[in-house]
């Protein structure tokens, strides 16, 4: 009995372990590709709007304010737990969208805000930071499967690299599928930053979009679409 | 003091005011107005320097500024204020007050930075690209001072670049008083704010939505 059990996993491992492999090969495929017209006949996508701090939230917010706000709905706003300023500047400007619109009550649905623990705060220790990045990357996962978003937005730093792997995992396992778009931010004129650099070399990035010419030159599969500041 | 800023203001402002509406009227025409803003403040007398060092801990700026070199080099501009916001730092400028030079003035955060960029004739900011789009945006010149003493150095990178296109001038804490003794504020040209709807545009079509 035992045997029989041991022999079927054996069987069964490699199945199971070429059969990831092989969607792991397909979504990395159609990561960065236009997303095929079937999947987006809905009129609006569900958007996960990960804020990083001050001039990341401060260039986010940009394009935010140059998002079709019909299309882009309902938005979910996240940001570190350590961070509150950035919430507070998102709800400054969704209030102000519920001044203009005159179905004040389904706008005020649109929006919603969350925190998120942060993998390290800055000068924590290694030791402790280990517990802190599981917490987080949980956490995470937790936000992505209750919120499922299916577009995402984020241009670093740290916050976002838990969520857009939790995302990615979610697609290679086929629970979900998010287009991941990444604007890396304007103070990179040469040089990526880390979580810029681990998203783009990892694929996790659907669409890469970078603010400097010169650095698109050195990442040919990133976009440039001019500056947000 | 209400001497000195009256030769000051008598002597330079206005023609500050003068040579910034030329240079207003030589640049291209999107942004022909742009540095007028700068020129009024200018001309009532009082022309402060505002120094920010952001959220951030940058004391070797704040005691670069706070050096009676630079205090001079600064009068010799005519400078009449300098106003300081030191965020975390702990070192404590020397408040003057009198009749010896600058009016020097400090205070740890603010919630209305943008008040003081507005009020003041030329800002000597920290790297961050918050500071620094904002001075841009409000069209004052602008001295970068990069803080060496970052780990990840990378907002030099910002700071030069913008430097390189004649936005900003570029230095760091010791290379401060050269900066402001060399300074040519009629070289700078105005920094034309970016436009997220390109972006948008990209992320539309990659999503399928029609782009209007």
């Amino acid at each position: 009995m035992g045997l029989d059990a041991s022999t079927a996993a054996c069987c069964a491992l490699p199945v199971f372990v070429s059969l990831l492999v092989v969607r792991f090969a397909y979504v990395t495929y159609h990561s960065g590709r236009p997303l095929s017209k079937l999947s987006t006949s809905a009129a609006r996508v569900r958007c996960l709007i990960v804020l990083g701090s001050g001039g990341h939230t401060a260039e986010m917010m940009n394009v935010v304010t140059a998002l079709q706000k019909d299309r882009f709905t309902p938005r979910y706003y996240v940001a570190a737990l350590s961070d509150n300023m950035s919430l507070q500047k998102a709800q400054v400007y969704e209030q102000s969208l519920v001044l203009v619109e005159a179905d004040k009550e389904e706008t005020l649905g649109n929006a919603q805000f969350m925190q998120i623990y942060r993998s390290r705060e800055v000068g924590q220790s290694y030791i402790t930071s280990i517990a802190t990045t599981l917490l987080a990357t949980l956490h995470a996962m937790w936000l992505i499967i209750t919120i499922r978003p299916q577009v995402i937005f984020c241009n670093g730093p740290g916050t976002c690299i838990p969520l857009c792997a939790s995302a990615f995992l979610l697609k290679v396992l086929g629970l979900g599928w998010s287009s991941i778009f990444y604007i890396e931010s304007i103070a990179r004129v040469k040089k990526l930053s880390l979580s810029g650099l681990l998203l783009y070399k990892l694929r996790i990035a659907d669409q890469f979009i970078v603010q400097w010419l010169q650095l698109q030159q050195k990442y040919p599969r990133a976009h440039y679409a001019g500056r947000l500041m | 003091m209400h001497a000195k800023i009256t030769i000051f203001s008598s002597a330079s402002a206005p023609l500050l005011g003068r040579r910034r509406l030329r240079r207003a009227d030589d640049a291209s025409s999107p942004v022909r107005n742009y540095f007028l803003g700068g020129a009024e403040m200018g001309d009532r007398g009082r022309r402060m320097v505002f120094v920010t060092v952001g959220t951030t801990c940058f004391d070797a700026l704040v005691k670069a500024v706070d050096s009676e070199a630079m205090k001079e080099a600064l009068l010799q501009k005519g400078y009449t204020d300098i106003v300081i916001q030191m965020g975390r730092g702990t070192y404590i400028p020397s408040k003057v007050s009198g009749s010896s030079t600058l009016q020097v003035d400090y205070f740890t955060f603010s919630t209305s930075i943008a008040d003081y960029i507005r009020e003041a004739s030329l800002v000597i900011s920290h790297a961050g690209s918050g500071s620094i789009f904002e001075t841009l945006r409000l069209c004052k010149p602008l001295i970068v001072v990069v803080n060496e003493d970052l780990m990840d150095n990378h907002q030099s990178e910002l700071a030069e670049e913008l430097a390189e296109r004649k936005h900003l001038f570029c230095a760091r804490p010791q290379t401060l008083r050269e900066a402001v003794d060399a300074m040519d504020l009629t070289a700078l040209r105005p920094y034309e704010p970016g436009d997220a709807k390109p972006v948008v545009t990209l992320i539309n079509k990659f999503l399928r939505f029609p782009v209007d």
